[in-house]
């Protein structure tokens, strides 16, 4: 059962081949099997997850079931979740149980869908290799000594391990879209806005965003329309249409114009990585897409402003974990300041500090112009390049990372190394588009992303961009050895 | 720009984060690294250009002042390291 997609799911709970009940005792044999090895899950709710599956198999019964009844999947551990230890990957909130749920869990809970648990993470989502958690390392389920990517590291694994049939992720600079790639699962970032930030805890908020982590585009259309919309309770919700992304999903590519961007190409980019992108580049043609080479000439200043302007929200948003009102509370502070000062500084781990303290240097006075005003500037330079390209091309496209994934403990020495890991993905969040990444072919076992870059509210073209290849090879059918 | 022990305590306090002092230097080290790479901002001729804070150009959305939320305190605070009578307890401020 979990070798299927959701689409494939969803037809075989309908046909009665297997009830929710059946299909979530299933994956939660997987996880507890498996799970040890690879460290996916912080929390795995497996009495709610039977209970939600007997309520799916209700309705499924009753002929009331959509697309995702009864299909488990897991939540990363960033979304509020009632009732539930939703930590963030920190210490901080290790002992948070939330009192109220993210809206991309209630709008997932009314689509039927039965969830696992919460899926591991770096410390508050900032990393690339799920090594800040403070729940330990998650291991990539294709290679025990290598990383998931982060931040959303358990997501991915637990898609690629198969021990959910789909997961949700978010991505600041690459969340989604990088440890999908690493991993070897679709990922996708929309449009910053299309997807309710509300009950999603906050990282660094003029970039985050929401989105699903499955094995296809196909599946990956589902979980979209099921977490898409308008939210008043996000102030910066966009008040779009959401399309039928289903729909959309087998338009012919014949005349899609697709841009290269030379800056993805250059010097630091793996070389069968490189082929692996130009192989999935030949099937792009034979489908009858023009490949067009384009410069995004600001690129090299997207991973300097991103660390300017991720910090420096993310010491803003930070700022709430203060020992008083939840969270961590240090032993016996002495006075109102030495609360604050101990609990934080006991609670948070050292990548999180170490971006709250650039932050605090960017925002502080005599300082603001030359970081974050000048990074503001840089941020819309970077906007521009993307909007000219977009008048040229209907689909950028590119590696996702500069190499398949990297050892455990190999970057960790170095803050700046690991940060380069997302100069291909950053500057999507940094312009607010929509990002996909999808599995082509591998390297020496280990997957490789493709990237794909659409224009503001291009999800449904970015789906059915993927879904074509998809239709076309078999590399996102790939499971890890032992694990199928 | 370099930064010192000095500037990094200084950072510290201001974020309300209490450091090691055996890691003070490792973190100089590190947040120096970072800013170096920042500093490449620099390069970027950025005259007459806008400051670009929000992707979509949105302005922010404003709502009727009404009250649209439910009594949740109990519920809040349930999760909060000390309560007493309503209210959060914190260290004395004011003697």
């Amino acid at each position: 059962m979990h070798k299927k997609t959701i689409v494939e799911l969803a037809a075989g709970l309908k046909a009665g081949e297997f009830s929710s009940v059946e299909l979530t005792g299933h994956f939660l044999e997987r996880i507890e099997r498996l799970d040890g090895n690879i460290n996916a899950f912080i929390t795995t709710t497996a009495e709610q997850a039977l209970a939600e599956a007997a309520v799916a198999d209700e309705k499924l019964k009753a002929g009331d079931a959509g697309p995702l009844t009864g299909i488990p999947i897991v939540q990363k551990d960033i979304f509020c979740t009632q009732g539930v230890k939703t930590s963030c990957g920190s210490r901080m909130l290790d002992n948070f149980i939330s009192p109220y749920d993210a809206t991309v869990v209630t709008k997932l809970k009314q689509a039927g869908v039965v969830s696992l648990g919460k899926a591991n993470m770096d410390e508050f989502a900032m990393g690339s290799s799920n090594e800040t958690s403070f729940y330990g390392n998650v291991h990539n389920p294709w290679d025990n000594e290598r990383v998931p990517g982060g931040s959303s590291g358990g997501s991915a694994a637990a898609v690629a391990a198969r021990m959910a049939a789909a997961a949700t992720g978010t991505d600041t600079g690459g969340s989604i879209r990088q440890p999908a790639a690493l991993c070897g699962i679709t990922g996708l970032k929309p449009t910053y806005g299309r997807i309710s930030r509300f009950g999603m805890i906050a990282f660094a908020s003029s970039l985050d965003q929401a989105g699903p982590m499955t094995a296809t585009a196909e599946d990956a259309a589902l979980m979209l329309q099921a977490m898409a919309g308008f939210d008043p309770r996000d102030s910066t919700s966009a008040d779009h249409p959401v399309p039928d992304y289903s729909a959309s999903l087998n338009d012919s590519l014949a005349g899609l114009k697709i841009g290269l961007p030379k800056e993805y190409f250059g010097e630091g980019l793996d070389g069968d990585v490189r082929t692996s992108i130009e192989a999935a580049l030949a099937v792009y043609k034979g489908l009858g897409a023009e490949v067009v080479e384009i410069s995004l000439p600001n690129s090299a200043m997207a991973v300097p402003t991103y660390y300017v302007v991720a910090p420096a929200e993310c010491s803003s948003n930070l700022s709430r974990f203060d020992g008083a009102r939840f969270g961590y509370r240090c032993d016996n502070p002495k006075d109102l300041e030495d609360l604050y000062k101990r609990s934080r500084g006991e609670a948070f781990g050292a990548e999180v500090k170490r971006r709250i303290m650039i932050g605090t240097y960017a925002l502080s006075a005599g300082y603001y112009d030359a970081y974050y005003l000048k990074a503001q500037k840089t941020r819309h330079l970077i906007s521009d390049d993307f909007k000219q390209a977009f008048e040229q091309v209907d689909v950028i496209m590119g590696p996702a990372t500069p190499a398949p994934a990297f050892k455990l403990g190999e970057k960790t020495d170095d803050p700046v190394t690991m940060y380069l890991n997302d100069i291909y993905t950053i500057a999507a969040n940094l312009a607010g588009l929509p990002g996909l990444s999808m599995p082509v072919q591998p390297v020496n076992g280990l997957p490789v992303g493709l990237q794909l870059i659409g224009n503001y509210f291009a999800e449904a073209k970015l789906l059915n961009v993927a879904h074509k290849f998809q239709q076309e090879t078999g590399w996102h059918r790939l499971i890890p050895e032992g694990l199928d | 720009m370099s930064l010192d022990r000095s500037d990094v305590e200084k950072i510290a306090h201001l974020a309300r984060l209490a450091l090691d002092e055996n890691q003070v230097e490792g973190y100089a080290a590190e947040l120096s690294n970072i800013l170096a790479l920042v500093e490449q901002l620099e390069a970027a001729d950025t005259d007459n250009i806008e400051p670009m804070a929000h992707p979509l150009h949105m302005a922010q959305r404003l709502r009727e002042d009404q009250v649209t939320e439910p009594d949740r305190r109990n519920q809040n605070q349930a999760v909060a390291p000390l309560v007493e009578n309503g209210l959060y307890l914190v260290p004395k401020v004011i003697e």
